[in-house]
């Protein structure tokens, strides 16, 4: 019985008509490729990270480390004499710029004979003869650092000390395996005497005694350690460096999950249509005594093999991309913070059962709607002729819908667990699903509503959508779900890309700016440099910026400190801040500005101290404003420099802002500020408007990705759009017939059907319009502050907005009309004879 | 007593002549040494070192030999770099347990830059250390600490001595142009007394053992290869040192050595009368390498044989001085009767020492 019902349900409508499982196998599958490929980029690349973390923490039970401008180099003489440590190992590691713009190269200054015993990787065999090491002109590679470079041993390297340059000498390749990423390797001696850095440290490297009680030992490290450097496991040092790019990978990894959604969709839409076409079959099986937990059982599985096939497709064709893409570009998908890094494929098997069962689930969840309803109908009522789509649908669906929308609006009350926005992604598909839900019902309110005064096939065609909500609904909420995500992606894009405009004109007033090395943290300039540069005639006003970096938080990454003058009003007019400062109480004490994502991490508000680790002890601050900062992802603090001196007597900086004299060419300017220097070849001037335009090139590369993403959405939106007019098409071909015998010509049925298509796209987009609004402001006010601590102003895409809608209705009247003819080219007049 | 290679701390590697390089003290004939302050270090010469070998007794265990080691190197460095971690001298040290129930050596190494307190030399008297490793003379006594996971040693050595100059009053040759040659003094039948561990196993150890302090800036002939060499306590109260420096052929470029008698009475030897005969050669497994394990050794008036612990006791301290070579615990025997014990040295079998 179960065999002849499978014959009946699954298999014969599946030889009957393969193209429509085809379509949903596919939908299915370009989801999962979309999101498994993504997925896989991102994992290879974080699994990268990790690698790269833990293959140069190497044995070490704990790492010390500091900021970026080091700390005491007398701390490593306490560490290793402390009980229970059994290995401390000391190291330079910093971003040596390079002469001329070429890339920064991190370069590791170590004690070999203490790393010997902490890095067995370095010393494999005999990776790293030390006799090269103790000579500094020497620097050895990596495999990596070698190849990015195009040089060999022998060849010389120049690299940047202030404005000076550090000529070294490749003294030998490291085997590929020693080191994956790019990275030079210097005697610590050597290190600290060419780039200026005696007396610091970066890092210390500590294995303890295989006896001693861990924790205790880091407990008595931490009461050695001054403000600003902490210690750490390297799991914890890892974890934080994975915290870097976690955001970011998440919202992708959700991205591609909605291009999923849609695909689930498209499962829903052709199994809807699917099934009312067999609802006879079905109900006759049910008479025949084949009960309804089978029928549905069977209907499940099918949409269960739909899943699996698709999910199976989509991980061949998800693997295969994400191979060409870590072949062709890296593993940065664009946004820059896995630029140089290489990594391999990395597929875990827990991954690949994962994506599988993804497309299973969604493709079954596509099902599950209307297996259940049909399988409920009565035996009878099923049996009886007339097309149930005509149906007006129940206040059931309307009620879920008006819930699930409810359930949205609460989910953004709830926290979200670190920087996750789950909660927030979790809205916008419960959103998306009440909309759907919800559509039905308005959508005919609507065309009730309008009074649309239409010529004799449009008018048909009206009537017709207004009496089969059931039909309309699946092709228009293929329209709303796709075009309320291209919405919601191009307003959130847009209102960015503007805010950042507008950003950028603000953090940037001069008209030139001037970095001491184009990356990389050894170039600075001298205080007898920057005097010569004030003196230049050409320039009306420089400004002159220091940044170091601190860590306030054990778990966060530095974050940059900028020492820089006020200029004119000082920073509550010179920075982007989000509200006006208030006041500060009379004897404060010096007051520093803080980005968006410092106030988040830190919970600071405008009037709260900050104890900030400069100069001998930590000093209290005043949080004086919030800014907005699209630049440093780690979080920023802005303080005076007249305030950092005084502190600190660090009299470099690393950039300057300058104001050109009336009729100075920045050409001019910038020839003058490199004979000021002398040797001026590595400096960076950079006339400010090519650094605006760089910046929104690079925003634009950052996002190139989501258009991939909201092309996926639209060709989803518009195959359903297609399958629904295909499948009414041939369900409906009784009524073309009539139509025929009652003298419409078979171009006048097209036009009613393109005219049906372009109705019912028009108010699906409509709707799409205002859910892809909402859903627009969850990610600029909801998803992109709580994991980039970023906010933005809304900006609406006023031109573009009207002509995707006027280009989607168009596409789907055009897919409706095409689909529709192309499925009835057989006799239609014939047709009419089938049911009598 | 030699171990002069060092070649991974780039000792002979010649430097550019533009940048002021460090320059060091040459080995000098008409040098007088003179206690205690030769006892300390020399750090204006390129490399030095304090060796002492010996025997260990124990309850219910056969005789182990032991080995500490403290190498001071002095590498060649360019001038002016105001870095604490500029290493002007790097400090080595070896120990290992020769135990014939474990049938190879138990041995640690580790290195570590001069500076911080944690690694140095002083001059005046000896005290050598290595962050817990450390070997200082302490009044009469020497006393010594080597702790690492696998093993460790806590012994006193007492001196019931007094030095056996080597060479010309301490200037010992290593070879025929003048230059090859160090500043040498030996202490032969030191008393031991201590503790031993290795592995969780620590047990008290007596024992008798020879001291070796070696320093030189030049130490063998461009053609050298390596060296065998020995330190033997006579059971009579006497001492013998014998070595022959090999050329890379394998021929001997060189010996010498000293008899001290029971009496006292020192005599050193004429290269030619030094002459030692291989009896038996063992290949070890690990490196390949081929060493004669047990001499006939004819030494002036004195002749013996001499046959090892344990044939394995080869020690590949690549990781820091860059060497792998043989290192001993030896019995001398006259007609098939003990006569001494002492320690032997083969360098430069698996590659010659370069230089």
């Amino acid at each position: 019985m179960i065999r002849a019902a499978w014959q009946a349900l699954v298999g014969g409508p599946l030889r009957s008509s393969p193209g429509r499982t085809l379509l949903a196998v596919l939908a299915i599958a370009c989801g999962i490729a979309l999101g498994f490929s993504v997925h896989l980029v991102n994992a290879s690349a974080a699994a990268e990270f990790r690698r790269a973390a833990l293959q140069l923490a190497g044995e070490a039970d704990l790492v010390i480390r500091g900021p970026r401008q080091g700390f005491d180099e007398m701390l490593y003489p306490r560490i290793a004499g402390l009980p229970g440590i059994a290995i401390a190992s000391p190291a330079l590691e910093f971003q040596a710029s390079r002469t001329a713009a070429a890339p920064a190269l991190k370069i590791i200054g170590i004690d070999a004979l203490r790393a010997r015993e902490l890095q067995p990787a370095l010393f494999a065999g005999e990776a790293l003869p030390a006799i090269d090491l103790f000579d500094p002109d020497n620097i050895l590679l990596s495999a990596a650092a070698a190849r990015a470079f195009g040089v060999s041993t022998g060849d010389r390297l120049d690299f940047l000390a202030g404005t000076e340059t550090v000529r070294l000498r490749v003294a030998a390749i490291l085997p590929d395996g020693a080191y994956r990423q790019p990275l030079g390797i210097m005697d610590i001696a050597a290190a600290q005497w060419r780039f200026g850095m005696t007396g610091t440290l970066h890092r210390i490297d500590v294995r303890v005694e295989p006896q001693a009680d861990m924790l205790s030992v880091q407990r008595s490290l931490q009461t050695l350690l001054p403000a600003g450097v902490h210690v750490l496991s390297p799991d914890a040092e890892n974890r934080r460096s994975a915290a870097l790019t976690r955001a970011y990978r998440t919202n992708l990894d959700m991205l591609a999950l909605i291009a999923l959604f849609t695909g689930a969709f498209v499962v829903y839409s052709t199994q809807t249509l699917a099934i009312l076409r067999r609802r006879m079959q079905i109900s006759l099986l049910r008479a025949l005594g084949v009960s309804r937990p089978a029928v549905l059982g069977l209907l499940l599985g099918e949409g269960a093999a739909i899943g699996a096939a698709g999910g199976l497709i989509g991980i061949a064709a998800g693997g295969l991309l994400a191979h060409q893409l870590l072949a062709a570009s890296g593993v940065d998908l664009g946004a820059g913070y896995f630029r140089q890094m290489q990594a391999n494929l990395h597929v875990e098997p827990v991954t690949l059962v994962f994506f599988l069962l993804l497309g299973v689930v969604f493709a079954v969840i596509g099902t599950l709607a209307p297996a259940l309803e049909i399988s409920g109908l009565p035996p009878a009522q099923g049996l009886r002729a007339g097309d149930p789509a005509g149906q007006t649908p129940g206040s059931r669906p309307l009620r879920y819908g008006l819930a699930a929308i409810a359930g949205a609006a609460l989910l953004l009350w709830l926290p979200h667990p670190g920087e996750l926005p789950l909660p927030g992604y979790a809205a916008i598909a419960l959103l998306l699903l009440g909309s759907v839900l919800v559509l039905p019902p308005v959508a005919i309110g609507l065309l009730r509503a309008l009074p649309l005064q239409l010529p004799m096939p449009h008018a048909l065609g009206l009537a017709r959508l207004i009496a089969t909500p059931r039909h309309v609904a699946i092709s228009m909420s293929s329209i709303l779900v796709s075009f309320s995500l291209v919405v919601a992606m191009l307003l959130m894009i847009h209102s960015f890309r503007t805010s950042l405009d507008t950003w950028l004109h603000q953090v940037l007033p001069a008209d030139i700016h001037v970095r001491a090395a184009s990356s990389g943290e050894t170039g600075y300039l001298t205080p007898a440099v920057q005097q010569r540069i004030t003196e230049l005639p050409g320039l009306q006003r420089v400004e002159f910026l220091r940044s170091v970096n601190l860590l306030l938080h054990p778990q966060r990454p530095a974050m940059t400190l900028i020492a820089r003058d006020p200029g004119d009003g000082g920073f509550a007019r010179t920075l982007p801040l989000v509200d006006t400062p208030p006041a500060l109480p009379e004897g404060s004490p010096p007051a520093a500005w803080i980005s968006e994502l410092v106030a988040d991490v830190l919970q600071l508000r405008p009037g709260d101290r900050l104890l900030l680790p400069l100069g001998e002890q930590p000093q209290a601050w005043i949080v004086a404003g919030i800014w907005r900062d699209y630049a440093r992802q780690n979080g920023a603090i802005v303080i005076d420099r007249a305030d950092y001196i005084r502190l600190t007597g660090d009299l470099r900086i690393n950039d300057l802002a300058a104001w050109l004299a009336p009729g100075v060419t920045v050409e001019a300017a910038a020839d003058g500020i490199r004979h000021a220097i002398g040797n001026g070849s590595a400096l960076d001037i950079a006339d400010t408007r090519d650094i605006r335009r760089l910046s929104l090139a690079i925003f634009d590369r950052t996002f190139a990705v989501t258009w991939a993403l909201q092309i996926a959405a639209l060709a989803i939106g518009l195959l359903g759009v297609g399958l629904a007019f295909s499948a009414q098409a041939l369900a409906r071909r009784q009524e073309f017939g009539m139509l025929r015998h009652l003298g419409m010509t078979r171009r006048e049925i097209a036009v009613m059907l393109a005219g049906e298509g372009a109705l019912s796209s028009a108010v699906g987009a409509l709707c799409g319009m205002a859910c892809g609004g909402v859903i627009g402001l969850l990610l600029i006010r909801v998803i992109n502050r709580q994991s980039f601590h970023w906010s933005m102003d809304l900006a609406v895409p006023w031109l573009l907005l009207p002509l995707l809608f006027c280009s989607i209705v168009l596409c789907a009247a055009l897919a409706a009309r095409c689909t529709a003819v192309l499925a009835t080219r057989s006799e239609m007049t014939r047709a009419v004879r089938e049911d009598w | 007593m030699l171990l002069a290679t060092l070649p991974a701390l780039g000792l002979g590697r010649a430097q550019a002549a533009e940048t002021p390089a460090t320059a060091f003290a040459a080995v000098r004939p008409d040098y007088r040494i003179s206690f205690p302050h030769d006892h300390g270090s020399h750090p204006e010469y390129r490399v030095e070192w304090w060796y002492v070998t010996g025997w260990l007794r124990s309850a219910g265990h056969p005789d182990r030999g032991f080995q500490i080691t403290f190498f001071r190197a002095r590498p060649r460095l360019t001038a002016g770099n105001p870095s604490r971690f500029n290493p002007e001298h790097v400090i080595i040290a070896h120990a290992a347990i020769a135990d014939s129930r474990h049938g190879r050596l138990l041995h640690v190494q580790r290195a570590a830059r001069q500076g911080f307190g944690l690694a140095g030399s002083e001059t005046g008297n000896t005290r050598v250390w290595l962050d817990q490793w450390q070997l200082v003379r302490d009044g009469p006594r020497y006393r010594s600490v080597i702790a690492a996971p696998e093993m460790g040693l806590n012994l006193v050595m007492t001196p019931g001595q007094p030095p056996l100059l080597q060479g010309v009053q301490g200037y010992s040759r290593k070879g025929p142009g003048a230059e090859s040659a160090s500043h040498y003094y030996s202490i032969p039948h030191l008393r031991v007394a201590g503790e031993l561990r290795a592995g969780g196993n620590v047990q008290a150890v007596t024992g008798e053992a020879w001291l070796d302090h070696e320093w030189s800036s030049s130490y063998l002939e461009p053609d050298a290869a390596g060296w065998d060499w020995m330190g033997i306590n006579l059971a009579d109260g006497g001492a013998v040192m014998a070595f022959r420096i090999r050329d890379r052929r394998g021929c001997t470029l060189w010996t010498g050595g000293a008899w001290r008698d029971a009496a006292g009475r020192t005599r050193n030897f004429r290269p030619e009368e030094v002459q030692l005969v291989p009896l038996r050669r063992w290949r070890s497994p690990r490196t390949g390498a081929d060493y004669p394990v047990a001499f006939t050794v004819t030494a002036g008036p004195v002749e013996f044989s001499l046959e090892p612990l344990m044939d394995d006791q080869e020690n590949d301290t690549r990781a820091t001085t860059g060497a792998v070579y043989w290192e001993g615990a030896m019995r001398a025997y006259r007609q098939g009767r003990e006569i001494g014990r002492g320690y032997l040295e083969l360098t430069g079998y698996l590659r010659p020492l370069a230089i």
